[in-house]
């Protein structure tokens, strides 16, 4: 281990685990809601990045009408994946009311080779490097790092964040903060946890529980969209976020497919995982990152198969 | 206020599970229905809820009159909000959720303001002064009679004004399944509710009811006033398992008093 950069290989995994966490919360919330595991949520989220990248001018050849700027881009984008979440719930989804949960789990395989067929269609097939960011990438903080032991700290004086990832990371934590407030403290929140735990029961105090499906796939569209926009802002926009984010399903494993924190913890665990892997002395090590989370969740799955925070049903009898 | 005529219904198309069943439940009152397993009385609750829908199962003739307005082809969602909510079998809760939750969740799709949602939970804690100082306990680690408090508790949250209840006494001690039918029938006073109590404890149904109906495979066999059925000697000795002389029934007896009723019937 290359003890020097650990320091910031923490801070650039805690940056990047905001986002996967953010976008973690989006799959567990239809899981919790429908028991559907969304396979289509990576493209929902490459979806929102290139609708926000459009939206801003991206596509821009010097006749298109739309030049917004970034925020009112990604309020469009937020918009339009909102609507196509209600859209998904209500055409591909209720009507398969009633068939087998793999049928709808296929499904949603389904709906992602659709959005990536329609992304490549309409935005075209090469990956865009002009994603607007608000900061240069060589914009940075830095924190100076007392010297702790003269002798092994000597090369590192300081941690550098960048305002990009920075960013990214401040607006996963307030939007995370928003979701779990709405859902602890609004009514309809407290609607779809009661739904989560038991349909014909939410149904018998009169809550319409379809109505609750297609409002978790609209407020899965608005993390998709806000995950997107925060990976495409590091990376640029392409097909491949819809891979990168896959990342999010080992978080979610780790956390326990059902709970909020567990994908919040999660999504850190993994991007800071990932991070410090890179700090590895041995280069075969440092050029593994991408299958750390794996290797994690493999080891922690096989001391505790729930995930963290994963519920065990109340029994009483 | 409800009248049920002769409605027959069918699961998943095949299963014909009643055959032709008419109650009726005047406002203001409590009616019992009464019957072994597997009579139909959760599926005729169901038929009335529009919960059978979710099931598979249909009302395939008759009719369900709701103050005069057909509600067999209503959704469930409609029906709560005519003031029906019924509790269903086995106390399910919220089990993750909170005691005060689980209230609030009854009363979700009135769309009421906070304040007057305070007040609602205030007529609840006073029906049941137990679930107060519970009210931040998760749910699922109460005790079976605290669960079946607030269960109905819950269903009060939606200001019905007719309750469906599917065996409140199911699993109880015989000293809380007093204490819950003792407030079943304050709630009725005090608050006006119409109740349709679907039981097997028929001792304490009819304790509780003013006219009550007895089911047997998807029928009604036998309906008067309360006190009247309480005297029959068929329910007595079948449902309440006593003899003539007062003595408990042993359960062969009943086995074969229902094996011979079939060969009679
Ligand atoms: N969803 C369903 N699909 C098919 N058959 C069903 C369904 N629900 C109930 N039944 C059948 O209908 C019959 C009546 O069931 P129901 O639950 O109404 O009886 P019950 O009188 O409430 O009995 P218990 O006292 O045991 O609760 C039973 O034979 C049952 O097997
Ligand atoms: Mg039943």
């Amino acid at each position: 281990m290359n003890w020097i950069l650990v320091p910031q290989q923490l801070v650039n995994g805690l940056m990047y685990g905001g986002t996967l966490a953010l976008i973690a919360l989006g799959i567990v919330l239809i899981y919790k809601s429908s028991e559907v595991f969304n396979f289509a949520y990576g493209h929902m989220l490459m979806l929102g990045a290139f609708l926000t990248w459009w939206f801003a001018g991206g596509a821009r050849t010097g006749n298109e009408p739309i030049s917004l700027p970034l925020g009112w881009a990604i309020v469009a984008a937020v918009l339009v994946s909102v609507l196509l979440g209600f859209l998904i719930e209500r055409l591909a989804l209720r009507p398969m009311a009633g068939q087998p949960l793999l049928a709808i789990v296929l499904m949603t395989l389904g709906l992602s080779q659709i959005f990536e067929g329609s992304v490549n269609l309409l935005f075209g097939v090469t990956p865009k490097g002009n994603f607007p960011s608000p900061f240069s990438p060589s914009d940075a903080y830095t924190i100076p790092v007392p010297p702790v032991d003269g002798e092994s700290i000597v090369f590192l004086d300081r941690i550098q964040i960048g305002h990009t990832r920075l960013a990214t990371f401040v607006v996963a934590v307030v939007a995370a903060a928003i979701f779990m407030l709405f859902f602890q403290y609004t009514k309809i929140g407290l609607a779809m946890r009661a739904t989560s735990e038991n349909h014909e029961l939410a149904r018998s105090l009169g809550i319409k529980v379809p109505r609750i499906f297609a409002l978790s796939w609209a407020i899965a569209g608005i993390t998709a969209t806000l995950g997107g926009v925060l990976l495409a802002t590091l990376s640029g926009v392409s097909v491949n976020l819809a891979a990168v984010a896959l990342v999010a399903f080992p978080a979610i494993l780790l956390g326990g497919l059902e709970s909020f924190p567990g994908a919040i913890i999660g999504g850190l665990l993994v991007g800071l995982a990932t991070e410090i892997v890179k700090a590895a002395t041995v280069v075969e090590v440092r050029n593994s990152a991408d299958i750390a989370p794996y290797v994690l969740l493999l080891i922690f799955l096989l001391l505790r198969p729930e995930g963290i925070f994963g519920r065990h049903r109340i029994e009483r009898i | 206020m409800l009248k049920i005529n002769n409605i027959e219904v069918v699961y998943s198309n095949v299963i014909l599970v009643l055959r032709g069943v008419s109650l009726e439940v005047p406002g203001g009152q409590i009616v019992s229905l009464l019957g072994a397993n597997g009579a139909g009385k959760s599926t005729t609750l169901k038929a009335i809820s529009g919960l059978l829908r979710a099931q598979l199962g249909e009302v395939t003739r008759g009719t369900i009159e709701f103050d005069g307005q057909r509600i067999d082809k209503l959704s469930a969602e409609e029906i709560v909000r005519l003031g029906i909510v019924q509790v269903l079998e086995g106390r399910p809760l919220f089990s993750h959720l909170t005691v005060e939750e689980n209230l609030r969740a009854g009363a979700l799709f009135r769309s009421a303001s906070e304040s007057s949602i305070k007040h609602d939970l205030d007529e609840v804690y006073h029906f049941f002064p137990r679930l107060q100082g519970l009210r931040h306990r998760t749910s699922g680690y109460l005790s079976g009679g605290e669960q079946q408090m607030t269960v109905i508790g819950r269903a009060l949250m939606a200001k019905p004004r007719l309750m469906l209840l599917d065996e409140p006494s199911l699993g109880l001690a015989p000293l809380l399944v007093q204490d819950i039918f003792n407030i079943i029938k304050r709630i009725n006073e005090e608050s006006g509710v119409s109740i349709l109590l679907v039981e097997q404890n028929a001792r304490v149904a009819l304790k509780t009811a003013a006219y009550a109906y007895v089911m047997e495979t998807g029928r009604v066999v036998l309906d008067g006033p309360a006190s009247q059925l309480a005297e029959n000697a068929d329910i007595k000795e079948f449902y309440l398992g006593l003899t003539h002389l007062g003595e408990r029934k042993s359960y062969r007896d009943v086995k074969h008093y229902k094996r011979r009723k079939r060969w009679l019937g």
